[in-house]
């Protein structure tokens, strides 16, 4: 049986690629998932699909990097699926594509960027975490690139946001060391999704990843994470292999 | 005892005013240095409730109403229903809402409702069904609902003024303010003291509704839920001869009335009605952290429950003459 079986779970950028593969293969898996995105159309369609097959998955409208959803969207989650056990961060925002250089990068995107890849996780799990801590049992995902750890030429506020994504995670780990709450990033590979295309329009989709592919291998991850793990920083399709 | 009116920037630098229980002795603290207080073995049970943005300003029929809901089951809520006016007019001074049959029409921005029943002991308690549900609900909720507040505070609070630090599920109409005073630093050093930390969640309710009817029979009966971790460690706290300490009297009241029913401590879920008093034989809480409040409220005959009203008084007429803060964002005490 899955550990996340009847637990609640809370994704963000859950309408589209591996927020979606998430959100559906949690929901099949026996979790309580709420999914969250700005526009929920189609998310809730999938939802309604999910809940008439007996799972339980819900859609909440919101902008993760709006300050003032935090507290809505962690109240709502939890009055829906109860308290939350695996918070996952997939919402993510390249910022103007075509991508350019940093030279041509408007300070607004950038902050842009970082509202929705780095403040928004940093206020979400600062508004979910504390009840994991009193429960002594959570799990935090940051979804990251490997653009946080190579500098590529036009990636500079992306890879900038989740290099600080993944130090945040680590120094959540540090913090919450022996307490029962677990933090991870883990960098998916390159994916054939909406936000590849934005970014690379000319890469062959048959050289990517399928996002329900590394959703598959996410969660047979965390199915067994170990405390131990916590603070490390993974790369999906080396992570899942026995 | 003069109310605070605003919250603090900094939760922990609150006061806190030890109590011994048997001695009535007095000790003037700061709220950080609860973990000081705290033994290697002792346990600290919270209340994990978020609290609901439970006040909706809207209409009846046409007419202007506030509604504060209490608590749900299976889709109804109940509810209070006051008159046009908001929070910074006290409660016993506000005009009288409509009086609202079953089936009167509510609505609230994009929420609506059907009034079911008029319940028990006053006209202004509803069971009222909203027309939206899951997740259309909760968002429509958190947009137009405002957090319960008192004419006593200065401005209007937001959400997150009234979230502990270890808030989840929103079952709480106000909050369970006792642990306003905890934060991850706190919790961390007591824990480094070998103090165990565990959690409850309990539906604290309205305080105070200016109907003397109804306040006179509050607290209503509130829904809990005591996790199987949480009934293991209160047995692992007392095998090691570690003291059980209710962070707020929402503990106290899941605690002991799970006692008085089963005997024993049982994870699972319930409902509270239990009154504690002078008198109350505490079954499984050994001390309280709490807010400061006046001795006229139900609040402190609960306290009678640890410490005896002559020492109480003593204590309280001293927070009084030190300065202390009442309310939610006041000061806070330690029985122990």
């Amino acid at each position: 049986m899955s550990r996340f079986s009847q637990r609640g779970v809370l994704i963000t950028g859950a309408s589209r690629g591996l927020g979606r593969a998430l959100f559906e293969q949690l929901a099949r898996s026996g979790a309580r998932v709420v999914g969250v995105a700005r526009r929920t159309d189609d998310l809730e369609r999938a939802a309604q699909a999910l809940r008439a097959e007996g799972f339980e998955a819900h859609a909440l409208a919101a902008d993760a990097g709006d300050i003032d959803a935090i507290y809505p969207l962690a109240g709502a989650s939890q009055a829906l699926v109860g308290p939350i056990e695996l918070l996952v961060h997939a919402a993510s925002t390249l910022g103007p594509t075509p991508l350019g250089p940093l030279l041509d990068l408007p300070c607004e995107e950038f902050s842009r960027v970082l509202q929705l890849n780095l403040l928004g996780p940093f206020r979400l799990t600062r508004a979910i975490v504390g009840g994991m801590l009193v429960r002594g049992s959570g799990i935090v995902v940051s979804i990251s690139s490997d653009a946080a750890v190579n500098a590529y030429p036009h990636w500079g506020a992306y890879g900038a946001s989740k290099a600080a994504l993944d130090h945040l995670s680590r120094t959540w780990a540090a913090e919450l060391r022996g307490t029962g709450v677990s933090a991870i990033s883990i960098d998916p590979g390159e994916m054939d999704t909406d936000m590849h295309r934005d970014a690379l329009p000319d890469s062959d989709p048959a050289t990517l990843a399928r996002p329900v592919d590394v959703a598959r291998q996410i969660i047979a991850g965390l199915e067994r994470l170990t405390p131990g793990e916590s603070g490390s920083r993974v790369i999906a399709a080396d992570w899942s292999a026995p | 005892m003069i109310a605070a009116s605003w919250p603090r920037s900094q939760r922990t630098s609150a006061r806190l005013l030890r109590i011994d229980r048997a001695s009535g002795a007095i000790e003037h603290h700061g709220a950080d240095e609860l973990p000081l207080l705290l033994r290697r073995g002792d346990l600290l049970v919270v209340n994990d409730a978020a609290t609901l943005p439970a006040s909706l300003a809207g209409s009846a029929e046409g007419v202007p109403i506030e509604l504060r809901l209490m608590d749900e089951e299976a889709g109804v809520w109940r509810a209070v229903v006051f008159g046009a006016g908001s929070w910074r007019t006290p409660t016993e001074r506000r005009p009288p809402p409509p009086a609202l049959a079953p089936g009167a029409r509510l609505s609230f921005g994009g929420l609506s409702a059907r009034v079911e029943a008029v319940l028990a002991p006053s006209a202004r308690l509803l069971s009222v069904r909203f027309e939206q549900s899951d997740a259309t609900f909760w968002t429509e909720l958190y947009r137009v609902g405002k957090p319960v507040q008192y004419s006593y505070l200065s401005g209007d609070l937001r959400l997150w003024h009234v979230q502990n630090a270890y808030a989840a599920r929103p079952w709480a109409v106000e909050a369970p303010s006792a642990g306003f005073v905890l934060n991850a630093d706190s919790l961390g050093r007591a824990r480094q003291r070998g103090v165990e930390i565990a959690a409850l969640t309990h539906a604290a309710g309205l305080s105070s509704t200016g109907d003397e009817t109804l306040d006179a029979a509050l607290p209503l009966r509130e829904r809990f839920e005591i996790p199987a971790s949480t009934v293991a460690a209160v047995a692992h706290a007392r095998a090691r001869g570690g003291r059980i300490i209710a962070v707020g009297t929402s503990v106290v009241r899941a605690l002991e009335t799970r006692a008085l029913e089963h005997g024993s401590l049982r994870p699972g879920p319930g409902r509270s009605e239990l009154r504690i008093g002078p008198g109350f034989e505490l079954r499984v809480v050994d001390g309280l952290l709490s807010g400061m409040h006046d001795p006229t409220v139900s609040h402190y005959a609960l306290l009678q429950a640890f410490a005896s009203r002559a020492h109480l008084d003593a204590a309280h007429s001293a927070a009084v003459k030190a300065g202390y803060l009442e309310h939610e964002f006041g000061d806070v005490c330690l029985l122990l």
